[in-house]
């Protein structure tokens, strides 16, 4: 044995740092570059700086290597070999040459074979000025072909879905969109058809591409063969003006690019955030700005009249509206005053409105959620990023259908799920999109979560999984037909059995989270949605103002919204659209939309990034803070604001959570700042409500959002307005024989307060004894039979 | 019915079993539904799809790359004239114009009785048999116009029915789902033989 003086070895080792093991020395074009242990040569390349040329190479997609545009020289040692450099991974001491003569020969070549069927159509093509093809052709092509014989012909552009158009001619079968619908989003509708010269994308005959997902196909085709109707011949490249910033749709925060021209928005693209959405965006937010140039926008603010609600200036309507907040203070106390919503808009403006509901009318009623979530508590919860949820070993859902609801932190899980580093296991009342790649699903008939868990947690299987490793929980409100105690109860049953996980709250809507955090919540002693309407309906609301809100549309008890705004004395509303409840407002106040104003917004992680004001807002309208701002003056208060910075700022000081995500701080960088779990939320508060059992003849009611819905977004969107797929209920097979009826017939499904008429769909998603409705969608109202105090819903259904 | 018959779905699923990946039947289930029907129906390929786990569009995708696989009725003959070198230098073009004045159709089409179709091909790996051809992929080596002629009067009369089974079967023996599986219960004493083996007592 031999003793090793520790002064003698030291100073061997002083020198030379330790030896990084997945540091891998190449040159590049001669020069050193470091490059990491199994790194692609492109992607080496590039991080020194040399960008090789690349078709169907995507940084988020496997490799396949077949167009071969990436080839180039590499020298492992045995002389200078032809790489196909998206394929083969850096090796020590590799040569890597980008420019050598036998480099731009065969790049020459492979562009003159691609080109050798391309129509060559670029002054009618839409990516002509963005086209990845001209550009390359342009930089390494061979500027002269000998092609002379005839290109192949296709009829041009088909329809490969209700949105995406496809052009064969110009495809270069990349397979990046086939890649894409396969690997990225789960749904494999388009394929290569053919071989050889007579390969070309198709979709089956009649089963068209309808994947959520489809835009980014569009987005990432490096020719002009996949175009979206919204976007076809609207503009050239050059014409267009962009700036970063992030879709509101849903809670997930996309980050997106807004291209507009002439003050018109026209496109939409995916901007990969590393943290977020990895480039992709839903098609819901991809192509919903249509409905921000659309006709039907409320212009300048209306004032009622009667019956009729009359155009006004923004002083004589803010004046009204001050008014009725005036006299609804000296009829009812400022208790009698309340806010609903807030989560369509910025950080900017629901800490302006939460602000002026809470200081200056003094009310504690405000509140951002529309009785479709779960408490506001659940942001009071240890909180996990979307990336730690997407690398979790174990990933638990105790939520909501996040395909239809957060569409892009679906494709995030799912990959977790796909490339096996992360196992997920599933509670739900309905089979979800994640259901085909979750690890273990348990269904639970509305009511029975707690049980459900609790069956989960013991068995042996479950807890060896949950014990393996860091657990997020993915927790949301999977029913709209039941109250949240259910699940809140599970949730904490979750929790207590493994402490150490963390809460991904699945709250939906657009800047829900944001303005819940920046203090669009009820203070002590208030009111939250559901006890806003009931109070509205029992005629102790004086004023009701609705900040974007649309309760008749979005609060799941329809016959409550509809007598709560009956109810309410006074109501207020701030919009972009006359909406259902804003049209029966007394005052309308013209609200800017998305693109319209800047601001920041805080997505479901807590995670706050900008918004770009990249268009005029329409007619006269104004963002919600101006509003506000405008609005206590006229009250005779003075929120202080000139410029939405000046409220960032305040909200830096002010929010709980806050600090780090001051304007120098987002402005550093692209990502945004994740904002600090709140310390004194409210606790989940919920009052359990007995289970009552199901009569065996009884259908127990699930009712959940679809990715379509009548959405103001969606519906004035003229692509995507007719893409819901409708109100049915949806009852297992055997369920439906049970009935005595047939998919497709219509039957009357009862419950306690309304008898509602709906077609018949089989869907072996849904669990046997419920009854499955897609909320707010085109046709017969889910909501009429919704009791929103009831533990869960149950009606019958009897053929006509 | 041009989705897979009750016999035929057994079948597939057994086909199906011997895979680590049910996919992985595509292809041999393609041409079971080409044996079913004589040439792939678009209810056969969604079929298939939900058989094996994949979209109509992947197994259309598939089913595509492939020559053998027919999208359109065919005659109950294929004809396949070989076209390559040898075939050619050794009288293929006349063996082909011969083909289509016989039939009364050109390369490509099918006779109005339904019985042949005519095809142009490339090498069928018989050059040492020049002119080669085949008909529904059983060679027929060293044709000549005469011999052309004798095949089509013996196929036409039913002559060859015991050689040349119509248009989609491959094998003369029918895959069939081992004895041992089809009770449902392996016997003990059973020979141990490979599950993905015919089991040649049951071709009847
Ligand atoms: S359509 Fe576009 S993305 Fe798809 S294979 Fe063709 S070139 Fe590639
Ligand atoms: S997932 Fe949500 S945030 Fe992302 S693009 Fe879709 S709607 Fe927008
Ligand atoms: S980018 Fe490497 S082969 Fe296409
Ligand atoms: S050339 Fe005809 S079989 Fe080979």
């Amino acid at each position: 044995m031999t003793t090793i003086d520790p002064d003698t070895t030291a100073d061997d080792t002083v020198e030379a740092p330790p030896v990084d093991p997945n540091a891998v020395n190449i040159t590049v074009n001669g020069v050193p570059h470091v490059a990491r242990k199994g790194q692609l040569v492109i992607e080496a390349a590039a991080d020194a700086g040399e960008y090789i040329p690349r078709f169907c190479y995507h940084e988020r997609m496997t490799s396949v290597g077949k167009c071969r545009m990436c080839l180039v020289e590499c020298d492992t040692g045995r002389g200078p070999a032809v790489t196909v450099s998206c394929m083969v991974p850096v090796a020590p001491d590799m040569k890597v040459d980008t420019q050598s003569e036998t480099t731009k020969r065969m790049q020459e070549g492979v562009l003159e074979l691609l080109l050798a069927n391309h129509p060559l159509d670029c002054p009618v093509c839409d990516k002509g000025g963005e086209c990845p093809l001209q550009d390359q052709t342009l930089s390494n092509g061979p500027g002269e072909s000998r092609y002379v014989e005839e290109k192949r012909h296709y009829e041009k552009p088909i329809a490969i879905s209700d949105i995406v158009l496809l052009d064969r001619e110009r495809c270069i079968l990349c397979d990046r969109c086939t890649r894409f619908a396969d690997e990225v989003a789960g749904d494999p509708l388009i394929h290569f058809n053919g071989r050889g010269n007579n390969t070309h994308i198709t979709t089956y005959p009649d089963e068209p591409f309808s994947s959520y997902f489809s835009g980014n196909t569009v987005q990432i085709c490096p020719v002009g063969a996949l175009t979206a109707k919204p976007y076809r011949f609207k503009a050239r490249p050059w014409d267009l003006s962009q700036q970063e910033s992030t879709c509101t749709t849903c809670a997930v925060g996309c980050r997106t690019v807004v291209q507009s021209s002439r003050d018109e928005v026209l496109r939409y693209m995916g901007v990969d955030s590393e943290p977020v959405n990895h480039g992709w965006l839903c098609d819901r937010g991809r192509f919903n700005f249509e409905s921000v140039k659309s006709p039907d926008r409320v212009l300048q603010p209306l004032v009622r009249d009667g019956d009729q609600l009359q155009p006004s200036s923004w002083n004589a309507a803010l004046a009204a509206a001050a008014a009725l907040i005036t006299e609804a203070t000296a009829a009812g106390g400022a208790n009698s005053i309340a806010v609903l919503g807030g989560a369509r808009g910025s950080n900017e403006d629901a800490f302006a409105w939460a602000r002026l509901g809470h200081e200056v009318i003094g009310t504690p009623n405000v509140y951002a959620q529309m009785g479709d979530g779960l408490p506001a508590g659940l942001l009071g919860q240890p909180r996990a990023t979307i990336d730690q949820a997407a690398h979790a070993a174990t990933i638990v859902l105790l939520g909501p259908d996040l395909k239809e609801e957060l569409p892009v932190l679906y494709l995030r899980l799912r990959e977790a799920a796909e490339k096996r580093w992360s196992r997920i296991i599933e509670f739900t009342p309905k089979r979800t999109g994640l259901s085909p790649y979750a690890w273990r699903t348990i269904g639970y008939e509305p009511g029975t979560q707690v049980a459900a868990v609790q069956q989960a947690l013991a068995d042996p299987a479950i807890a060896a999984q949950i014990a393996s490793g860091d657990v997020v929980v993915v927790a949301g409100r999977a029913n709209l037909a039941e109250s949240s105690a259910a699940t809140v109860a599970a949730l904490r049953e979750l929790l207590a059995a493994v402490p150490s996980a963390l809460v991904l709250p699945a709250f939906r809507r657009g800047n829900v989270v944001g303005a819940l955090q920046v203090g669009m919540r009820p203070r002590p002693g208030g009111l939250d949605t559901r006890s806003t309407l009931q109070a509205a309906a029992d005629g102790k609301i004086e004023c009701l103002v609705l900040v974007g809100a649309d309760p008749l549309a979005d609060f799941p008890d329809t016959d409550l919204a509809r007598r709560g705004l009956a109810g309410a004395r006074r109501i207020i509303a701030v919009d972009s659209f006359l909406t259902a409840s804003s049209s029966l407002a007394h005052v309308v106040l013209a609200a800017s939309a998305y693109t319209e104003k800047s601001g920041t917004t805080t997505n479901i992680e807590g995670r706050v990034s900008t918004l770009a004001r990249q268009v005029t807002p329409a007619g006269n309208s104004r963002a919600d803070w101006m509003i506000a701002g405008e609005l206590a003056l006229a009250l005779g208060g003075d929120l202080g604001y000139d410029t939405v910075d000046d409220i960032t700022a305040d909200i830096a000081t002010l929010v709980d959570g806050y600090a780090e995500v001051t304007i120098e701080a987002l402005a550093a960088s692209t990502d945004g700042v994740v904002a600090g779990v709140p310390s004194a939320i409210d606790p989940m508060n919920v009052v359990p409500v007995d289970l009552p059992d199901r009569n065996a003849y009884d259908f127990r009611l699930v009712v959940s959002r679809t990715m379509y819905d009548q959405a103001t977004g969606t519906a004035n969107s003229p692509s995507l307005a007719h893409l819901p797929r409708g109100s049915a209920v949806h009852l297992h097979p055997l369920d439906i024989e049970r009935v005595g009826t047939t998919a497709g017939t219509e039957v009357k499904v009862i419950g306690p307060r309304a008898t509602v008429v709906f077609a018949v769909v089989a869907d072996e998603s849904v669990l046997r004894g419920t009854a499955w409705v897609p909320f707010n969608n085109p046709g017969p109202n889910v909501g009429d039979l919704i009791d929103c105090f009831a533990a869960v819903n149950d009606v019958r259904i009897e053929n006509i | 019915m041009s989705r897979l018959n009750e016999a035929n779905v057994i079948l597939a699923k057994e086909i199906i079993g011997r895979y680590p990946k049910a996919r992985s039947a595509t292809i041999p289930l393609l041409h079971l539904s080409q044996q079913q029907n004589g040439y792939i129906t678009s209810e056969a390929m969604v079929h298939i799809g939900e058989l094996v786990g994949a979209t109509s569009a992947e197994i259309l995708g598939t089913a595509t790359f492939y020559e053998m696989f027919k999208f359109e009725p065919v005659g109950k003959y294929l004809v396949n004239i070989c076209g390559t070198m040898s075939c050619q230098l050794l009288g293929a073009d006349e063996l082909m114009h011969h083909a289509e004045a016989r039939l009364g159709v050109k390369a490509g089409g099918t006779t109005a009785d339904g019985l042949f179709t005519l095809e142009h091909a490339e090498c069928q790996a018989a050059c040492t048999e020049a002119p080669n051809m085949q008909v529904n992929y059983r060679h027929c080596h060293r044709m000549t116009t005469a011999a052309f002629d004798q095949l089509i009067d013996d196929l036409a009369a039913g002559r060859l029915d015991g050689e040349i089974p119509p248009h989609g079967t491959l094998a003369r023996v029918r895959q069939q789902i081992p004895a041992d599986k089809a009770a449902g219960v392996a016997s003990l004493d059973a020979p141990a033989q490979p599950a993905w083996m015919p089991a040649p007592e049951a071709t009847s």
